[in-house]
């Protein structure tokens, strides 16, 4: 009975990460201004993340957390990159 | 001789300390490189030449925390109330706030703690007339915005920090 | 389904429960950034999902892989420490970009510099 929940759960949750990576994805599509972008961009990608540790709950894979770390790791390092860019024009000053 | 070594104990423990977490293992080669590895960076860290911070009072640190992640939950449940039942006429608006804490690191983890509750974000600060702005995303009162942020957490910063 | 057969009935009912919980706090934090007018409301949103939609979908995955495992596996919480600690300086610094773009544009909105007359 708990694990048919459990399975049922994990399918939901997914359905709801994959909505709101679309509802980022809409937003970095309509903007309307670049930090409007940036910010939809950053939210994507710790859903993504949130995303793989789903998916390593459901295969019972470690991997996944380790990939889901390096996304954390990159990710800010993207978007950091990006609003510097936006503020001055350059990356590295 | 251990100030020479380890310049930065805090920083060199929680780098071993983070290694051993991330290898899941306390076997002996694990335990030799994460010691390695945080005397190394704690050299590596002295070039940088950072300000050193002097924390006070863990015990009190600690409880901050400890109310910082009450906070964060029961304000994640309110902004996803506002979210859901969106109100027209919600009103959100920046806030100045008068600061007396003026210790680096005492700012740098004020500007965490807001930034990391969900509902309000560090904007800017002056650091020449000591203001600080915030932004709230469901502003009713200023005044108890500013009260509530200089009694929650600048106060106990002002004992941990200064 | 096979390995999540072996966890005992309180687990699977703690990481369903965990799971739907995260993932509706991410979710709702996404349609906010749909939801909310402009980008000094918007900034807000994403926070629900780095913060308690993280914090439980790892506290799910850390329940989930200790118990399968049958000895504790944290390595989980270093995503939440990296994440605490970063998901901040972003958000600040995204903040302050839009404050100067929308200061050189001349907006009434964003309060004025405090060295500019």
């Amino acid at each position: 009975m708990s694990h048919t929940l459990l399975a049922a759960a994990i399918v939901i949750a997914q359905i709801l990460l994959l909505v709101a990576m679309g509802c980022s994805i809409v937003r970095m599509a309509r903007g309307p201004r670049a930090q409007d972008r940036v910010l939809a961009l950053d939210a994507l990608y710790v859903n993504a993340m949130i995303l793989l540790l789903t998916i390593g709950i459901r295969t019972g894979s470690l991997l996944y957390v380790e990939a889901g770390m390096i996304i954390a790791l990159l990710g800010f390092a993207g978007t950091f990159a990006l609003a510097k860019f936006l503020m001055r024009g350059e990356v590295i000053e | 001789m251990i100030r020479r070594w380890l310049p930065y104990p805090l920083l060199s423990l929680l780098l071993a300390v983070i290694w051993l977490v991330l290898n899941q293992s306390l076997a002996v080669g694990t335990l030799l490189l994460g010691v390695l590895l945080g005397i190394g960076l704690g050299l590596a860290y002295r070039v940088l030449e950072p300000p050193k911070a002097h924390i006070r009072n863990f015990l009190l640190l600690g409880r901050l925390l400890l109310r910082v992640l009450g906070d964060i939950v029961r304000s994640n449940f309110a902004v996803a109330r506002l979210i859901v039942h969106r109100d027209r006429r919600m009103h959100s608006g920046f806030v100045a706030i008068p600061l007396t804490l003026t210790d680096r690191h005492g700012l740098a983890v004020l500007a965490g703690i807001i930034t990391s509750t969900p509902g309000t974000i560090w904007v800017s600060h002056d650091p020449d007339l000591s203001i600080l702005v915030i932004h709230v995303l469901d502003l009713v009162d200023d005044q108890a915005e500013i009260d509530a942020i200089k009694q929650r957490y600048e106060r106990p910063l002002l004992e941990i920090f200064q | 389904m096979s390995h999540l057969d072996a966890l005992p009935p309180w687990a699977a009912i703690l990481v369903t429960v965990l799971m739907l919980l995260g993932a509706s706090l991410a979710c709702i934090g996404s349609a906010g950034l749909l939801r909310l007018k402009d980008f000094y409301q918007r900034v807000h949103a994403p926070t629900l999902g780095t913060t308690l939609g993280t914090y439980c979908m790892l506290a799910a995955s850390i329940t989930c892989f200790s118990v399968l495992h049958g000895r504790p596996i944290f390595n989980e919480i270093l995503i939440g420490v990296f994440l605490t600690l970063t998901a901040p300086i972003t958000l600040m610094l995204l903040v302050r970009t839009a404050l100067h773009r929308d200061r050189e544009a001349g907006s009434d909105y964003v309060p004025k510099s405090p060295h500019k007359p």
